[in-house]
């Protein structure tokens, strides 16, 4: 206990003397792709001051004499990456439970479970994560069965205590076949459970003064669903059925006040036009292109494709392991450009759209004022060849080491080995 | 690898011709006439009836070409013919054939199919409904006796993505809850009607092993029972690996002593003919296994029992042993960057593939998984970028080795596929573009000559009878 308190303050003490020093960073010779009207600019010098976007240029004259200079040497800079969905920093190692804060199936409560209580800045998962260019994270709670798994969280990469940057983001309910599976046994059940519960967060606290109980929420879980069931807070859903979508639609437009985004959503493609026009967003899995279940049998590769061109807010996340490989969204942005995505679309997905999906301002673009998350890569951040080779997080560069490098690092050259590997821990 | 023959081989009739020297009290037969003739055990009772689709003679100009050896030609050419690889190189000569189809491939590459040697298509098939889980008899521990092509459902959609993504091989594997999960399969990833119509002909056998958490977990503490049964633990592991290896080992010794002096024949077991195919050198081991002090104790006791290891699977940390597994030749079969799933996966790192291959082991790129079989190319180029920036030099044309012609050495079946070399079988991808690219399709798929996938012909697109009549038939995948 005492080296684990001693290790958060010597973080704390170093995340504390980066912010405040101030930095001016000029990054050179880059094509940056800004995510705003100004497009991808060649030959451009990226300005940070003071943890923000000073200005994008394409003359490197009159540099701030002050600024550190880092030649990009011709290579994309972009915003840094926006994972939408994910599980990082929730779980050490998935199948140890007692490293696993995703889920609580013994708790009693549902949308009380804030998934931030749980959040590790320092889970190896992070820095494994912003090693590819990914400096924030959404991050959802898992289900323990119920429609409702609680309230995820969006934070930074850094490692910093600090790095929550809103604790309280959105409220994940599941609908389609897992929705049904938890609610009793189908798609009736869950819809009633979910009417229920909006009702009791609506009438609270009033109806709680004489029942303890709502219909379908405890006291607590009908509180931390007010603002969500008042529209001040998201509610993303995860539903992947033409049908169940269309149900969601038809929701949304009978509680227009609701702040609705669907997560999954396989067959999207199917009722893309009226996406399009209730503004509801979708967050896909670009590589989701099997009938993994009986509710993604329309699933196509083009998915992505076909929401971007009928107008649908769309952004992208990797949902196979959620919670140790939401770094590969790039690759999945990439493989979206594959099968027709152009390439701004797929960059926008996984930086400017996300923002605006979780509101989050300042990030996901580069220009004056932006918040200086940025990266700088070895080629195009779309190729799975490419990586980063400097990573900004609100104007701090970052360490591009994780356990993941130092164990890589003890290992390269196996042939001198001539005393214990144990020993050998740096160059 | 010590190679005992069996001598039973090459009868086709099931069994029990009777014995002519057959003795009731079994044992010593000597006072017996020995006519020689032995009860006979067919060890290919599922015979495969794959049978390549029509072919043309097609030659394929213009293209960066991988031959899958190391390998590359620009601007070079593969001239197919009955199914085979006829030539490759930058001026063929072509033959004297009024049906030859040219296809001009130029700013596209050219790569022997890609072999995924760890696939559960079929067993674990989409969609993944709970009547669909026929990948693992986890009835017991050791379950040698059972085969994974008994599991296999033709009509997996899977098997399509998979051929999509360039696969025109794979072995399909018993999962890996048991210590001796049963027998995996290799097979062609043509569209049938049966397991049969798509097995690899005269590809071997293998046996699927498992290292580890799985085995101790399912059992030691499955289901909720606590205890419940052996193995509980990494040592209940071993034991029980070796207990039926000499078990094998002593049933084999009856096999051969039947066969060298008559008597009675030893009842069957097929639990254990899986094991003494092994110990035979007829039957390829392919062992589930993540951590590296586990890869070596293993090799230790196939050491013992006398066996080798023709793969381990997964193997997150064969880079802490690269060393050994080079001297030891087993093959690595990996992932580009899964980890932390669980503790055995957690000292995952991105360079395993290229230290490995470093070390002069041997190293494939694996899936495990209906959506990883889809872009094994990226996974390849993931792994080859990863191992660049830290000092490993490979070229693209050697690591395409971990995709076609390793895996298919760990099957058993370099001789007949794997590499673009005359005699061989015509399985051939052409991409849209460099495939270590995130934006590369494979465009056309060639399994012995026959055009099976084409990306620009919907009629070229096989649809498995699961997705006929339903949302989503024949779209874009």
């Amino acid at each position: 206990m005492r080296l684990s308190t001693l290790t958060s303050l010597i973080a704390g003490a170093l995340a504390f003397t980066g912010a405040a020093t101030a930095q001016t960073v000029a990054i050179t010779n880059a094509k940056a792709w800004t995510g705003t009207a100004q497009g991808t600019v060649d030959n451009a010098t990226v300005i940070i001051v003071d943890g923000e976007i000073a200005e994008v240029r394409t003359s490197e004259n009159g540099l701030p004499p002050e600024a550190e200079i880092i030649d990009a040497e011709g290579g994309w800079v972009t915003p840094g990456i926006i994972s939408p969905f994910s599980r990082t920093g929730l779980v050490e190692v998935s199948a140890e439970d007692s490293t696993n804060d995703t889920s609580a199936g013994g708790s009693d409560y549902s949308i009380a479970l804030k998934a931030a209580d749980g959040f590790n800045p320092m889970a190896t998962t992070v820095p494994v994560t912003r090693l590819e260019g990914v400096t924030r994270i959404v991050v959802a709670p898992r289900s323990g069965g119920d429609i409702f798994a609680g309230r995820g969280f969006v934070a930074d990469t850094s490692t910093s205590q600090d790095s929550i940057i809103d604790d309280d983001a959105f409220v994940f309910v599941r609908l389609g076949e897992g929705g049904a599976g938890s609610a009793g046994g189908s798609r009736p059940a869950a819809w009633a459970r979910l009417r229920a519960a909006l009702s009791d967060a609506r009438t609270f606290p009033a109806r709680f003064l004489a029942h303890n109980e709502g219909d379908a929420l405890t006291r607590v879980d009908a509180q931390a669903f007010g603002p969500a069931a008042r529209g001040q807070q998201l509610i993303l859903v995860e539903a992947h059925r033409a049908s169940d979508l269309k149900r969601i639609i038809e929701f949304s437009l009978e509680a227009p006040q609701l702040n609705i985004s669907i997560v999954g959503g396989d067959e999207a493609w199917m009722v893309a036009e009226d996406l399009a026009d209730a503004r509801i967003p979708v967050i896909v899995d670009p590589f989701q292109n099997l009938p993994a279940s009986f509710e993604q049998l329309a699933a196509t590769a083009e998915n992505a494709k076909r929401l971007i061109e009928a107008g649908v807010i769309t952004s992208f996340a990797h949902l196979g392991d959620d919670s140790h490989q939401a770094r590969l969204v790039l690759q999945s942005a990439g493989n979206a450009v594959a099968n027709g995505v152009t390439h701004d679309d797929a960059l926008a997905a996984i930086t400017v759209v996300p923002a605006l999906i979780f509101g989050l301002e300042g990030v996901g673009t580069i220009e004056p004022g932006a918040v200086a998350d940025v990266v700088v890569w070895d080629g195009d951040p779309l190729e799975v060849m490419s990586a980063p080779s400097h990573v900004f997080i609100a104007g701090q560069p970052q360490s591009m080491e994780s356990r993941q490098t130092r164990l890589r690092d003890r290992y390269l050259g196996l042939e001198s080995g001539d005393v214990p590997f144990a020993f050998k821990r740096s160059e | 690898m010590k190679h005992f023959s069996w001598a039973l081989v090459a009868a086709a009739s099931v069994l029990l011709a009777a014995c002519g020297g057959g003795s009731d009290t079994g044992g010593g037969n000597e006072s017996n006439e020995d006519d020689g003739e032995r009860i006979t055990i067919n060890k290919d009772p599922f015979p495969s009836t794959y049978t390549p689709m029509d072919s043309s003679t097609v030659l394929i100009r213009g293209a960066t070409v991988l031959d899958g050896e190391g390998g590359i030609l620009e601007n070079g050419a593969v001239l197919i013919q009955n199914g085979d690889i006829a030539a490759v190189g930058t001026e063929i000569t072509l033959p004297d054939d009024d049906t030859l189809i040219e296809i001009d491939a130029s700013g596209k590459w050219v790569t022997p199919g890609i072999i995924d040697n760890h696939s559960h298509l079929g067993v674990y098939p989409s969609p993944s409904v709970s009547a669909h889980g026929d990948g693992n008899e986890i009835s017991g521990p050791v379950t040698a006796e059972v085969w994974s092509e008994h599991g296999i459902w033709p009509q997996d959609p899977g098997f399509t993505r998979a051929l999509a993504g360039g696969i025109t091989s794979m072995q399909i594997l018993p999962g890996s809850a048991n210590l001796f999960g049963g027998r995996g399969v290799t097979l062609k990833n043509v569209p049938g009607r049966t397991v049969q119509s798509m097995k690899f002909p005269d590809a071997p056998y293998t046996l699927k092993m498992a290292c580890g958490e799985n085995p101790k977990r399912v059992y030691g503490y499955g289901g909720g029972r606590f205890p419940g049964g052996a193995p509980y633990s990494r040592m209940g592991n071993v034991a029980g690996y070796r207990t039926a290896w000499a078990e094998a080992t002593e049933y084999k010794r009856k096999l051969d002593a039947y066969l060298e002096d008559g008597g009675d024949p030893p009842a069957r077991n097929l639990e254990l003919e899986t094991l003494v195919g092994v110990l035979e050198g007829d039957i390829l081991v392919h062992m589930h296994c993540y951590r590296a002090d586990e890869m070596a104790q293993i090799l230790d006791m196939a050491e013992d029992f006398g066996y080798s290891v023709a793969s381990f699977h997964h193997a997150v940390e064969s880079y802490k042993i690269a060393d050994l597994l080079a001297e030891a030749g087993a093959c690595s079969a990996m992932w580009a960057d899964w980890w932390g799933f669980k503790m055995e996966a957690y000292d995952g790192v991105r360079e395993n593939i290229p230290m490995v291959h470093a070390a002069g082991a041997c190293a494939i790129v694996h899936s495990d998984s209906d959506i990883g079989i889809q872009r094994l190319n990226q996974e390849a180029a993931k792994a080859l970028s990863d191992g660049r920036r830290v000092g490993i030099e490979i070229s693209k044309a050697d690591a395409w080795q971990w995709l076609s012609l390793n895996p298919a050495k760990s099957l058993g079946i370099d001789e007949t596929t794997g590499s673009l070399v005359e005699g061989k079988d015509a399985d051939v991808v052409i991409w849209s573009g460099d495939p270590f690219s995130s934006y590369s399709q494979a465009e056309q798929v060639f399994i012995d000559g026959a055009l099976v996938y084409d990306r620009n012909d919907p009629a070229r697109q096989p649809v498995t009878d699961f997705e006929l009549g339903q949302p989503g038939e024949g779209d874009a995948k």
